[in-house]
């Protein structure tokens, strides 16, 4: 698949440039300065140099915050891309229970991250929500408002119910454009439900794989507004994630230097995450697309 | 034969499907289940009595924001801003995606993942310096300013799914219709968009639904003329303590336009995810 050579796509391309631009290099620009820089006042700025950052890699808050969010992150991923393909197997093909599914699955998609946080707060509190008052009915000791474990489950839950449809319909979308000569394929070779699924499903979901993973990496990364109306970011500190962190220190207490270099150091990592899990993905695609 | 024989093997598998598909259908839907419940009590029942449905049912709730303009009119500043942000994406972002996936290009791959971080930047890097970007030019509390600001995420997403549905029509396609004589912007709108319609429909879906979920930049873009539902939202419940009922209803309220637009894309969704190579 030999694309030809054309500068001249260059203007397609170029309104892109320019929006994207103008809403993400003027104001990254702006974080730098102010991360090299101390305000005072809020319109004086000294020069203070590579200070922020040297004070950020000295504070045990941000590694912890790192350290959160990335458990946060893999246990997210390990559930919901397993969770999702299973989804996806199971889901009717056809018919109105399809339809039926499809929306249904696609509804806590479209709910505002607040209204997430929302809902999950009047389900869970242990006073008004089902989920709590179930739970204590049950002799469950659980209250998400003050131990940090049961916080930690209620909100990966919460991000489960949120998105693993994403995942789900991505891979469903992956599985239905896989022709129907493949599976005939495979029942005259007796294949096994398993090697149907390693050698014929997965294969042909690698595609929507690569987004879905992409996609719930980085949204996990930088997760803000559901944990921070569920949880506020407690109890303690246990739930306080890089973004909660940052958005606390940059509008709360208005430290823009420290805030700038965290948010660059955020930003980084997430790139570098990000760009290893694209080179992987793209690599073992074209490795495997070769034989 | 065969096909009896796949009815036979299918069955048992069959059924342990719809049960994963049930349990999982539950547990998206219990907790919208409690949420619309809760909008329709009253707030003593919610706070003093635990209610599988509602004992004394009420709209009160519902008229509390249907009638009160500082709550209505943060759905009508929803909708302009998330209207304006999936019509521009598009815009630039059909041409965008049209030459990824037909030409190479000097630096395509770099532009490519650049565009894709912007898709990984944290809103919350990004909060305060919009602030003092759209203030600088006039458009703080204005819809286009946050539609703009949304773009940042959501026209390289645009590009990305593009591209994916754009490779999926055959090159020849465009090659035939150049030989015919169709100019490129009459080929683009008249042949080409058209078949993969899908494909737009599908992206005009994930660019609704980022713009419409977002708080973060939408709050800290408004204040008073575009304030969207979302953050009245959180403003409520921090100022009048807290009204269980009313904050439901506004969260029902918020989850409707959402399950009108699924509705209307449904056959998009399952046609259109499954016509793209995504």
């Amino acid at each position: 698949m030999d694309k030809p050579v054309n500068q001249r796509a260059w203007i397609l391309v170029l309104p892109v440039v320019i929006l994207v631009a103008f809403s993400s290099i003027i104001p990254m620009m702006t974080v730098v300065n102010y991360s090299f820089q101390d305000s005072f006042g809020g319109n004086e700025f000294f020069w203070v140099g590579l200070e922020w950052y040297r004070e950020l890699l000295q504070s045990e808050r941000l590694w912890d915050a790192l350290g959160r969010q990335l458990l946060f992150s893999s246990v997210i991923l390990l559930i919901e891309i397993p969770l999702g393909i299973l989804v996806a197997l199971c889901m009717p093909k056809k018919g109105w229970t399809a339809s039926l599914c499809l929306v249904l699955m696609a509804l806590p998609l479209l709910i505002p991250y607040n209204v997430v946080g929302t809902i999950w707060q009047v389900f869970a509190r242990s006073d008004i929500g089902l989920l709590g008052r179930g739970m204590s009915d049950l002799g469950v000791s659980y209250n998400y408002a003050q131990n940090a474990f049961d916080a930690w489950v209620t909100v990966v839950a919460m991000d489960v119910w949120h998105w693993t449809s994403l995942v789900a319909l991505l891979s469903y979308a992956g599985l239905r454009s896989i022709p129907n000569a493949y599976y005939q394929a495979a029942q005259i070779d007796q294949a096994s439900r398993w090697s149907v699924f390693r050698y014929i499903e997965l294969p042909k979901m690698r595609g929507v794989l690569i987004i879905a993973v992409l996609l719930r990496f980085m949204d996990s990364f930088m997760i803000y507004t559901e944990p921070f109306v569920l949880t506020g970011g407690g109890p303690g500190n246990a739930t306080t994630f890089l973004s909660i962190d940052l958005v606390k220190m940059a509008l709360g207490q208005f430290d823009l230097g420290p805030a700038a270099a965290f948010s660059l150091m955020y930003f980084l990592v997430i790139l570098l995450i990000s760009y290893v899990f694209y080179t992987v993905m793209i690599t073992t695609d074209k490795a495997d697309a070769k034989p | 034969m065969t096909g009896e024989a796949t009815t036979r093997r299918r069955r048992p598998k069959m059924r342990l499907s719809a049960i994963i598909m049930t349990v999982y259908l539950l547990f998206l839907m219990v907790p919208i289940y409690w949420l619309v419940i809760m909008s329709l009590k009253s707030n003593s029942e919610i706070l003093n009595s635990f209610t599988l449905f509602p004992a004394d049912l009420t709209f009160e709730n519902y008229r509390t924001i249907l009638t009160d303009p500082s709550w209505y009119m943060g759905y009508v500043n929803s909708f302009i801003y998330v209207s304006l942000n999936t019509s521009i994406s598009l815009l630039v972002a059909l041409p965008a995606a049209y030459a990824f996936s037909r030409y190479r290009f000097y630096g395509d791959n770099h532009l490519f993942f650049w565009l894709l971080t912007n898709r990984m930047a944290p809103p919350a890097v990004f909060a305060l310096p919009f602030f003092q970007l759209y203030s600088s030019v006039n458009l703080f509390d204005t819809h286009i300013a946050v539609a703009l600001a949304h773009c940042l995420f959501n026209v390289p997403l645009a590009v990305w799914i593009l591209e994916g549905f754009m490779r999926g029509v055959p090159r020849e396609i465009d090659e035939t219709a150049f030989i015919d004589g169709y100019g490129f912007t009459r080929f683009f709108t008249r042949i080409f968009i058209p078949m993969i319609a899908p494909g737009i429909g599908v992206t005009a879906f994930f660019c609704f639904m980022f713009s419409w979920i977002e708080l973060l930049l939408s709050r800290t873009l408004t204040s008073v003329d575009a304030k969207p539902i979302t953050a009245i939202m959180t403003r409520t419940v921090s100022a009048s303590g807290l009204d269980w009922g009313v904050l439901a209803a506004a969260g029902v309220l918020t989850i409707i336009p959402g399950a009108i637009v699924i509705y209307f894309v449904r056959s998009y969704i399952a046609k259109g995810f499954a016509l793209g190579r995504v």
